[in-house]
């Protein structure tokens, strides 16, 4: 925090640290993008950084939103999503295809985006209105497990395997960290594990077997779909420590990288800035997450803490499975890297989370001042 | 877990911060984690991806390397690469396809099928894969192709090599030919320099064993492409390496003047250096030429050389087995000395012999034979009661050790070793005792006795020089010591004896007698029956049915230096054909003038030197196929014409 008298009060109680961190990020993005382009700010620098300022703009103004206005919007805002994801699954059956819902010039929304934070501030709702005794019983359980079961395998119908999973993962996260006994947890994830090999036969797409396929053995397809993944560990691989040098990736520029500019956008900058780069992204995210980690242990609301541990999640998944699947670690799923892989949703959906968090970070802030004061 | 009595919002926050706690350190793990794969890739495997990031980045335009050479003992050219012209195409560099190979196929004069193939492989191509569209072209359709260059983006016009062997089918059997690789060729490999247009690959023979040796690595233009296959930029050329030179041990002018001198002949002839077991001349016609080979041959040509009875495809050297016929008494006698046999005990030949209930007759009445007589004359009777009284185990030893029905494991060339009977064997083989009969068949070459003309060359090779060669056919390899034949010197002295007689005495191939003062030449003739013999006189009408003509032979007869094995099938007598061949091709080797001298009259009434007959030959396999094109043409426009009246 900035205390000074010149820098009027509204801007100077922004967590200036935390936007530094963001733009910094962003910047390098555009950087990278700038060169996955060949050495121009056409077609994907130019029309990012308008997307990141615009919805960085909004986090802004999200962040003066204060918490008893967000509470009663969580629930219709969610019934509306869940609807829209419904009428995207009619719809795209129709169309035959990834429905699209909102085209915004800039950027192409699903509504399935907006379910990611919309999600950890839903369940977070449901276990606040829960009287503490009943935390311990099935009533905490079966509620949340329909409020994310639901849009989850909408969104999976779609099909989107990749945001399905982050709804998942933000809102399950939510249940433990409401207090849910630890054996909820542990047997369904025992149940899951056992039932890997009967939902990799039943419930997968052709498609999606064959990612999981590829990853397990990405030799197996080198010229097909393990391409991916084995360009990708090339490219980051003879980047070396220090990287060949900015624009003179052979990898992205000669288009041997595919996605190099959206979801292996990693890749391209650790092969032109070498791990050296590669690591300070990564640094980068973790300071984020803490950032984002203190604001949720320091919420003094239940809802408060939960939402914020939920938005952490949902910012943690996004960073988590992109890295790992660049990195051959995890199957091809099409999560992006915000602000990193060309594409507006991403930075839209990671703004609504820093917004949110911002805002949550201002009241206690205020609360704390006021308090002192 | 204990269950609590009531869980309280004071529970909930104390759960909330520890499993806070959880959440925050596996985000940190996972960020480790991270990190950590990160270096894995970037520094541990960092050479291993750098090399793949470069193998991605630069693609070489493969130039094929020169061949290397094949050279004889003195160094002389048995196959070497000749320039020629050739025109390739680049399909990612040409602009308009279609109106390209129009425009080639009017300069280049190409045939509807190869343009056909031309267009097949375009669409088959890779990126700068280049495809072939003519090679071998006359220089002023390569000319008139550069002059339009400039209209022609993407085409390639080159000079490449082919193949040329300078004496053509003389050495057909020995060397093989080479040919463009073959789709299985390169399934095996994956070598992107197999799909190289004017990539030639050993196909036969000792271009095909000696492949290693001789394909050299390629070189060509390194060039930066995309993953899309377009050019970015080109980098400096890599230099080809061409392949090394194999010297043979073979003496080119002897292999040449040996298969010029069979004539219209269909046999065999190798000749050894009985010192070093050097294979001299390794022949094998009439052949094929292996020069018309290398840029492939056509369907026609090829269904006629199968077809001919005389099988200009089989390498008869080392592939061909034929009873030894007589050529085998020499080792027989060595044989029956070794078993205490005296070479002054006498068979009275009254012209044949009974063994059991069957007569075996002989080719005359020899009268008293005793053991060097019974070689000049070639008398059977003598060999048979001989063989009868010996034991045929320990006398098939000898003759196989003498060379017979061996297999040489360090000649590079395939060779099929035949059979030399033994009781053992007939046991093994065909479940039966050993008979008196199958002496008397195997002491005369016939019966199951079955040689290549390899093992002939080595028989009199062994017994003249008296040393246990290996017949020897890379200058280069090793030369392993050559031990003795382990026999009495004396007894190998008895044998050369009456094979010099045989040639300079009274015996049967007297007028084959070498015409160089001072020197003699040893023999043995043979005659190897295809025909029962009562049936011979019949069979002397038919060419197919006639007996095949054999003779070894070593010089000089006292200190000898050269060892020469021949069979001429259908020859008839051994001394009327292989004789003469074998003595003017020794002759060869003492005295080249007078050996050429010879030659030309013979020639002359052949209808010319081997090359022009092979002229004459090649030139009416094209004149069939072309009528057998035409004809296909005019059946094609027939059937047209019919379904559109």
């Amino acid at each position: 925090m900035i205390l000074s008298s010149i820098i009027p009060q509204p801007l100077a109680r922004l967590p200036w640290k935390l936007l530094f961190l963001i733009v910094a990020i962003g910047l390098f993005g555009l950087v990278n993008l700038y060169s996955a382009a060949g050495g121009s700010i056409q077609p994907w620098a130019l029309k990012q950084g308008m997307a990141i300022a615009l919805f960085l703009g909004m986090a802004v103004a999200l962040s003066n939103v204060r918490e008893e206005r967000i509470k009663p919007l969580v629930m219709p805002i969610y019934g509306a999503i869940v609807i829209a994801l419904v009428l995207t699954d009619a719809m795209g059956i129709v169309g035959k295809g990834a429905q699209r819902w909102l085209d915004l010039g800039i950027i192409r929304l699903q509504p399935s985006e907006f379910m990611k934070p919309t999600i950890a501030l839903m369940l977070a709702r449901f276990y606040e209105l829960l009287p503490a005794g009943d935390i311990r019983s099935f009533r905490a359980i079966w509620p949340a497990a329909a409020l994310i079961g639901v849009p989850a395998l909408l969104i999976i119908a779609q099909p989107d395997l990749g945001t399905g999973l982050m709804v998942v993962f933000a809102g399950v996260t939510v249940m433990f960290l409401a207090g849910l006994p630890l054996r909820w947890f542990l047997i369904p994830g025992a149940a899951i594990a056992a039932a890997i090999i009967p939902i990799y036969e039943f419930l997968l797409h052709g498609y999606q077997k064959k990612r999981i396929d590829i990853f397990l053995d990405p030799e197996s397809d080198p010229m097909g779909a393990g391409y991916h993944i084995t360009q990708s560990k090339i490219a980051i691989g003879s980047g070396g420590v220090f990287g060949k040098g900015f624009m003179q990736g052979s990898q992205s520029h000669l288009q041997y990288l595919p996605e190099g500019h959206t979801d292996f956008a990693f890749a391209t900058l650790t092969e032109e800035w070498g791990m050296v780069g590669g690591t300070a992204i990564i640094i980068a995210y973790l300071f984020v997450l803490r950032w984002a980690m203190k604001v949720a242990a320091n919420a003094p609301t239940r809802f408060g803490q939960l939402s914020c541990a939920g938005l952490t999640m949902v910012l943690f998944s996004y960073f988590a499975i992109n890295l790992l699947m660049v990195m051959g670690l995890a199957p091809v799923v099409g999560i992006p890297l915000p602000l990193i892989s060309y594409g507006g949703s991403a930075v839209m959906t990671v703004m609504i989370c820093i917004g949110l968090l911002m805002s949550f970070e201002r009241q206690q802030r205020s609360r704390s001042s006021s308090a002192l004061s | 877990m204990n269950a609590p009595i009531r869980f309280t919002a004071v529970h909930q926050n104390l759960t909330f911060s520890r499993r806070m706690a959880v959440v925050g350190g596996a985000q940190v793990l996972v960020g480790g984690a991270l990190v950590g794969r990160l270096g894995w890739l970037a520094v541990k495997e960092n050479q291993k991806y750098n090399l793949l990031s470069e193998s991605n980045r630069v693609q070489l335009i493969i130039v094929p390397p020169r061949r290397g050479w094949i050279v004889d003992r003195h160094g002389k050219p048995i196959a070497i690469n000749r320039s020629n012209f050739r025109v390739d195409l680049i399909p990612d560099q040409v602009k308009d396809v279609p109106a390209t190979v129009a425009v080639l196929t009017n300069l280049l004069a190409l045939t509807p099928d190869e343009v056909d193939r031309i267009n097949r492989d375009i669409k088959a191509a890779v990126g700068f894969q280049p495809v072939q569209v003519a090679e071998n072209v006359p220089y002023e359709r390569y000319a008139a192709v550069t002059v339009r260059l400039p209209e022609l983006p993407g085409v390639q016009p080159m000079r490449g090599f082919s193949r040329f062997y300078p004496t053509g089918p003389a050495v057909a059997h020995l060397v093989g030919y080479v040919g463009t690789p073959s789709a299985e060729d390169y399934k095996k490999t994956k070598d992107p320099l197999f799909l190289t247009p004017g990539f030639k690959i050993g196909k036969q023979g000792l271009e095909k064993t000696l492949e290693p040796y001789m394909r050299g690595k390629p070189g060509g233009q390194r060039i930066e492409v995309t993953a899309s296959g377009k050019l970015v930029k080109e980098l400096d050329p890599k230099p080809d390496q061409s392949g090394s030179t194999v010297a043979l041990t073979i003496d080119a002018g002897l292999q040449e003047y040996a298969a010029r001198r069979m004539g219209d002949n269909s046999g065999a002839l190798v000749a050894l250096d009985v010192d070093t077991g050097d294979v001299l001349a390794f022949v094998s016609m009439p052949a094929f030429d292996p020069n018309n080979f290398s840029s492939g041959i056509g369907r026609t040509e090829w269904r006629m050389l199968s077809e001919d009875d005389h099988k200009p495809l089989i390498n008869k050297v080392s592939q061909g087995l034929y009873p030894s016929g007589s050529t085998i008494k020499p080792a027989m006698a060595l044989a029956f000395l070794k078993q205490g046999i005296d070479p002054k005990q006498r068979v009275f030949c009254p012209g044949g012999l009974r063994i059991g209930n069957r007569f075996f007759s002989c080719d005359a009445k020899h009268g008293s034979m005793d053991m060097h007589s019974a070689i000049e004359r070639s008398c059977n009777t003598y060999f048979w009661s001989m063989g009868l009284r010996t034991d045929p185990e320990l006398t098939t030893e000898m003759v196989n050790y003498l060379g017979y029905g061996q297999n040489f494991p360090q000649m590079p060339v395939n060779q099929r070793f035949g059979t030399m009977p033994s009781p053992k064997w007939l046991e093994q083989k065909y479940k039966r005792k050993w008979q008196g009969f199958d002496s008397a068949n195997t002491s005369i070459g016939q019966g199951y006795v079955l040689i290549n003309p390899l093992q002939l060359a080595v028989m009199p090779g062994r017994l003249g020089g008296g040393k246990l060669i290996q017949p020897r056919l890379l200058m280069g390899a090793p030369k392993p010591p050559i031990a003795p034949v382990a026999v009495d010197p004396q007894h190998l002295a008895i044998v050369r004896d009456a094979m010099s007689a045989v040639v300079n005495g009274s015996g049967t191939a007297v007028a084959s007698k070498l015409q160089i003062p001072g020197v003699l030449m040893a023999g043995k003739t043979g005659t190897a029956q295809v025909y029962k013999l009562t049936q011979r006189k019949v069979a002397n009408s038919n060419w197919a049915l006639r007996d095949h003509a054999l003779f070894i032979a070593f010089a000089p007869a006292d200190k000898p230096k050269y060892a020469i094995g021949c069979i001429i099938e259908h020859g008839g007598f051994g001394a009327s054909v292989a004789a003469p061949i074998v003595r003017d091709s020794m002759t060869y080797l003492f005295d080249q003038q007078k050996a050429w001298a010879t030659l030309a009259p013979m020639e002359q009434e052949w209808g010319g030197s081997l090359a022009e007959r092979n002229a004459r030959r090649s030139a009416a396999f094209k004149a069939a196929a072309q009528s057998a094109a035409q004809l296909k043409a005019a059946a094609a426009k027939a059937d047209d014409g019919q379904a559109g009246a």
